[in-house]
């Protein structure tokens, strides 16, 4: 039962990254365009449809749920294999460019939070 | 004494592992010790994976961070892109629909907004460090998306090598940035619930630094900024290299 949770998650995962890898073909650019975000999608409309079948079993979510507890020490890991010294090594064209353009999008997110509140 | 070595680099995934388990045990404790939990253990954890990141390169000299010291290299497995992307994708076991449906455009606008700023801000900077070609001037904007949207940009507009690394080197900073100052801004931003996670990942873009930031502000969030962030890199790459060049290139034939 565990396994098949897994395994939906891998279904959806592998048919997200290719729908990603697609679509980054169509537009002729060398990079994945969405795919996590189709496959995430996908995971949360077929266990929506499972679940309307009476055919998602909690054991099927606990091996879905395994995967989503360990992000975090995944994330960690990500983070030990930057290149921090060459980030930091690069001189100053580097650190103001990856700084400054953050610190000015950052301050537009009030404003288009409040494109969603007229909205809906 | 070789066999240990050999053994710990054959199980190379299983002692990252290991080794994970240790730093976010130790980081918890020093969240509770040190901060009285008011800086998460799990924010501490990604910090300590930056020094640690740090230290691999000052060490071997290399560009995988800790994996380059072979007894860790299982980190270069766990910590890349196929983990990283799977672990996502199980976050959204349980997330909104309807959230993600209601806050779309926003986040399709968010997501346009992020890279346009910033491509000119990097751009920008760009130009005023000295740099006075139409390719350079993209390169590097483009590095200001992401480490992946820089690179791709500078191959396909023709920049020099130097000016690629400098493209990639801004990417990393921004991921550094965005994952140790989301905790921190957070709540000046009003980053607490899942439409503003969305806007937030489009703005950010970098998909390491929102799901790391998210990751150590609020786990919860996670999902709807890696939503949209999800899509960041491959508009960029579509954008830069394309209508972003035409347009520096009028500025400077």
């Amino acid at each position: 039962m565990l396994v098949r949770g897994v395994a939906l998650l891998a279904g959806c995962f592998i048919i997200g990254q290719l729908t990603g890898e697609t679509l980054g073909r169509w537009l002729h650019i060398d990079a994945n365009v969405g795919g996590v975000g189709f496959a995430m999608i996908l995971l949360i409309l077929s266990q929506n449809w499972l679940e309307k079948r009476g055919l998602f079993a909690k054991e099927m979510e606990e091996g879905v749920l395994f995967w989503s507890k360990m992000y975090i020490p995944v994330i960690v890991a990500m983070s030990a294999i930057q290149n921090v010294k060459m980030a930091l090594s690069s001189g100053m064209v580097a650190l103001l460019a990856g700084i400054i353009p953050v610190v000015i999008c950052v301050a537009m997110m009030p404003l288009i939070s409040k494109l969603t509140k007229h909205e809906s | 004494m070789d066999y240990i070595t050999t053994v710990l680099i054959k199980n190379g995934l299983i002692v990252a592992f290991l080794v994970v388990g240790i730093i976010m045990y130790a980081s918890e404790g020093l969240s509770k010790t040190l901060t009285n939990k008011k800086l998460p253990g799990s924010a501490i954890a990604i910090f300590a994976g930056l020094v640690l990141a740090y230290i691999g390169g000052v060490l071997t000299g290399g560009k995988k961070g800790i994996a380059d010291i072979p007894q860790l290299s299982g980190f270069e497995l766990m910590g890349g892109a196929m983990f990283r992307d799977f672990t996502i994708v199980s976050t959204a076991m349980g997330a909104s629909f309807a959230i993600i449906k209601k806050t779309g455009l926003a986040g399709v606008v968010s997501l346009f907004v992020g890279i346009i700023l910033s491509f000119i801000a990097g751009a920008g900077i760009a130009f005023g460090m000295g740099y006075h070609d139409a390719a350079s001037i993209t390169t590097i904007g483009a590095g200001a998306c992401t480490f992946v949207v820089g690179p791709v940009t500078g191959t396909a507009v023709g920049a020099t090598s130097d000016v690629i690394a400098i493209s990639i080197a801004t990417g990393v900073v921004k991921a550094i940035l965005v994952t140790i100052g989301t905790p921190f801004i957070a709540k000046y931003i009003g980053l607490n619930n899942p439409q503003s996670a969305m806007i937030f990942g489009g703005l950010g873009g970098t998909t390491s630094g929102v799901a790391a930031g998210l990751a150590a502000t609020d786990p919860k969030l996670v999902p709807y900024g890696a939503m949209t962030a999800t899509f960041y890199t491959g508009l960029g790459c579509l954008l830069c290299p394309s209508i972003l060049y035409v347009l520096v290139k009028i500025f400077f034939p």
